[in-house]
């Protein structure tokens, strides 16, 4: 691979990546904190007010970092994908400037009310902008899966005479069907974030014996919700999603199912590594028959196999994006027998006293991020070599006029950078969590001096 | 007028609200250290602007994308041509969004001060790249056949054929943007802090105006000697000569104002508003209908080679309507809120 192109695809999978495990958790805590505002303000329970307010400080700071880091996000359009960005830039700058217009602006405007806001509303004010920070959160989701989805599965476009994508159907664009999939399964899994979050810190607190009686709270609203959404994981979303790749973009399916041959009753490979050179897998676990089963719905379908395709079409780095794919259909199971069993044992009321389950549930706290993060991997490695599926390659959409040795400057500018961001959002992360619900404060200074920390 | 002068005029008058907002907290960030000695005056500073300075700079990022659909190919030169400027913008936006919001959550002294030195010089130089990216597009760039460039930082820091960001010129703006921010957001502090911080601030705006009144002057010379082409569309359009009108009488509103010990503080913030939006009405206005000029003419980047297809512009304007309607509602909603004076022990920061 050419150098520059090299170091322009690091570069945004590096900031991107890096990125992205801010605002899944700001997503997922958004809807979290929507539901503890609702039943303090229902309840008029104090206990799920003050709740609310320590996720909100959590909050804040993940909040913090998903700005600083999105903002880079909007700008490598540009910078580094400046020939894209001028293909593709009469229909995808449509989304990229309604998420700022629409959710940027609503998100900051209620974020600030919603953190420093409370004791200057009235308690069904202050939930209604706990309410615009989620409905503006989940927004920007949408515009960013409608530009990506844009990219997997272009429609509602025209090419124009100097060969650039121009807005043909804005409905058609904005409603892509991919989008609409990919979003259920995207933001499901920002939720499952959220809660395996959640009950993570509230384990801590039970195992730690502070805090029960929030350890509690937390454990039973990410247990409660996060079994819910572990299941609209895999199905109907992400079962539909896979049924999009199936159909638009069966090279890929082939890639990331590590389906070198097309056969008829296609097996399910749960094991197993990708051998490039010889084009099989190695050491397979396979299930006869599933694969077929799951993409056509029929036992004996026949699968296209990457040797249908022309080798240039092939997605260039298979075994990651088999791993990623893999790694995140398994994690994405795990996530259903940890939650349903942990639903199981609150239920039966004995989940608060099983150390071991709770211990599970707090270990279990970075599986999201992987899965997440997997889930990226597996949609943006698959689109290759495509940058724009079937109309632009990824080799020529990078800014010509910024060589290797700039690209590289910044991105290991960007690389020290985060590494800093992410050292000292841990630290104020695990700060606020040592520090406990209790002493989270009342209305952010309400009730006196803001050093009560120290 | 052509829908695309319009989405011209539309992204003008965002990047004009970035600055006027944004601009004070960034001011704010300048008199920093200097206007605030103690931790409780550090801390009413930063309450003045913690509940909308995000607010405020999503104006950057709303008017970035708002750029990028209107006007693709000038989203995607003038970005990669200005790669390593806009990097290191997107660096000090990190670092000072850590120093204002991480600071509340670290309250130990040796961090404290490490978090407002960190603040106060990427908001100082942010006022300045951002001028120096103000007299970059006045001075035109490196532009060729096809379409792109890339600037250096810098190379002799002279007016050539090969320019890099910074020259003469572009510091030269640089510099009058620093005066200029530095004097509104200590027009913003004064105004919203009393007692010895808000006397501090005033202090510092009627330092700043000899200052932002010479370097108004000289900058609108230089620009002149730089690229004379400016004048022609104020030789055609005789209304543009509101534009040195409104930028003059805003400076004497300030001088007359900010002396003035009470009441008058909004004025003078007001002043110092409208004097920004003269300033970069006025460079649009110069620039029109050429939106990122070339060192060589005739590979200017006009709203006729840059603009994106019709429908979509047409199609946008219904949404950007709706969308800025309601923004404009939130922020009115948000300011009154926090509105007055910050008082001590209030809120977060």
């Amino acid at each position: 691979m050419e150098s520059a192109l090299l170091i322009h695809r690091i570069h945004f999978a590096f900031t991107a990546t890096f990125h992205y495990l801010f605002p899944q958790l700001t997503m997922g805590l958004a809807l979290l904190i929507v539901i503890l505002k609702t039943i303090a303000l229902r309840r008029r329970d104090a206990v799920y007010d003050q709740a609310a307010r320590f996720w909100a400080k959590i909050f804040g700071i993940n909040f913090v970092l998903g700005v600083v880091t999105g903002i880079p996000m909007e700008f490598q359009f540009g910078t580094n994908w400046s020939i894209f960005s001028k293909f593709a830039g009469g229909v995808i700058g449509q989304t990229l400037a309604m998420e700022g217009m629409f959710a940027f602006f609503l998100e900051s405007a209620f974020l600030g009310l919603f953190l420093f806001g409370e004791k200057r509303l009235s308690p069904r004010a202050h939930w209604l902008s706990a309410v615009a920070v989620f409905v503006g959160s989940w927004l920007s989701g949408y515009f960013i899966i409608a530009t990506d989805a844009f990219m997997q599965y272009p429609v509602g476009y025209y090419k124009a005479a100097d060969g650039s994508l121009q807005l043909a159907s804005f409905w058609q664009f904005v409603l892509n069907r991919w989008a609409l999939w990919q979003y259920a399964h995207n933001m499901s899994g920002a939720a499952i974030t959220g809660c395996f979050i959640m009950s993570a810190v509230g384990a801590f607190y039970l195992l730690s014996h502070k805090s029960v009686e929030y350890g509690r709270i937390f454990v039973k609203t990410g247990v409660i919700v996060g079994c819910i959404f572990s299941i609209l994981q895999i199905f109907p979303t992400g079962d539909k999603q896979g049924k999009m790749v199936t159909d638009y973009q069966p090279t890929t399916l082939a890639a990331m199912e590590g389906l070198f041959h097309g056969q008829t009753a296609a097996p399910l490979v749960i094991l197993g590594q990708p051998n490039d050179a010889q084009q099989k897998i190695d050491n397979p676990l396979e299930v006869p028959g599933v694969l077929s089963m799951l993409t056509y719905r029929r036992w004996n379908a026949h699968v296209q196999g990457l040797d249908a395709f022309p080798k240039e079409d092939w997605p260039q780095n298979i075994p990651l994006l088999y791993y990623s794919y893999h790694i995140m259909v398994g994690l994405g199971t795990l996530f259903i027998a940890i939650m349903g069993f942990s639903l199981l044992m609150l239920w039966r009321g004995v989940l608060f006293k099983a150390k071991w389950m709770l211990w599970v549930l707090m270990l279990s706290a970075p599986f999201p991020y992987i899965a997440n993060t997997a889930g990226w991997l597996t949609a943006e490695l698959g689109r290759q070599p495509w940058l724009v599926y079937g109309l632009m390659r990824t080799a020529d959409g990078y800014s010509k006029a910024v060589s290797a040795g700039n690209g590289m400057f910044t991105l290991l500018g960007f690389m020290g950078m985060y590494m800093v961001l992410g050292i000292l959002g841990l630290f104020l992360l695990w700060r606020e969590i040592e520090h406990g619900p209790e002493e989270a404060e009342f209305a952010h200074g309400l009730s006196g001096p803001t050093e009560a920390h120290e | 007028m052509t829908i695309g002068s319009l989405w011209f005029w539309i992204v003008g008058v965002m990047v004009t609200v970035y600055v006027v907002l944004d601009g004070f907290d960034l001011g704010a960030g300048v008199i920093y250290l200097l206007a605030a000695k103690t931790d409780d005056e550090r801390r009413r500073i930063l309450r003045a602007i913690g509940p909308v300075w995000d607010g405020n700079e999503v104006w950057l990022l709303a008017a970035g994308g708002t750029l990028y659909f209107a006007f693709p190919q000038l989203y995607a030169s003038s970005f990669s041509g200005f790669y390593l400027p806009l990097m290191m913008v997107l660096w000090l936006l990190m670092l000072r969004a850590i120093g204002i919001e991480f600071r509340a959550h670290l309250r130990v002294s040796v961090w404290q001060q490490f978090f407002d030195a960190v603040f106060a010089v990427s908001s100082i130089l942010l006022c300045i790249f951002f001028g120096a990216a103000l007299g970059n597009v006045v001075r035109g760039v490196p532009l060729d056949a096809s379409g792109y460039f890339f600037e250096p930082l810098w190379t002799n820091f002279k007016l050539g054929m090969q320019t890099g960001i910074l020259d003469w010129y572009t510091i030269l703006i640089g510099i009058l943007a620093l005066v200029t921010l530095t004097a509104h957001g200590s027009h913003y502090i004064a105004l919203k802090t009393d007692q010895d911080l808000g006397r501090r601030a005033r202090g510092i705006a009627l330092l700043c105006w000899p200052l932002q009144f010479f370097m108004t002057c000289i900058t609108l010379v230089a620009t002149y000697f730089v690229r004379p082409e400016v004048m022609a569309n104020y030789e055609h359009h005789k209304i543009g000569l509101l534009v040195p009108i409104l930028v003059f009488s805003t400076l004497g509103v300030m001088l007359w104002a900010t002396p003035k010990e009470k009441e008058k503080e909004k004025t003078a913030f007001i002043a110092s508003s409208l004097y920004i939006t003269g300033m970069l009405v006025g460079a649009a206005f110069a620039l029109y209908p050429v939106v990122l000029p070339a060192r060589d003419h005739q590979y200017d980047l006009t709203i006729a080679n840059t603009a994106a297809g019709q429908h979509g512009l047409e199609v946008g304007l219904i949404w950007w309507t709706l969308a800025a309607i309601l923004a404009t509602a939130y922020f009115v909603f948000v300011y009154r809120m926090f509105r007055g004076k910050v008082q001590a022990g209030e809120g977060h920061y």
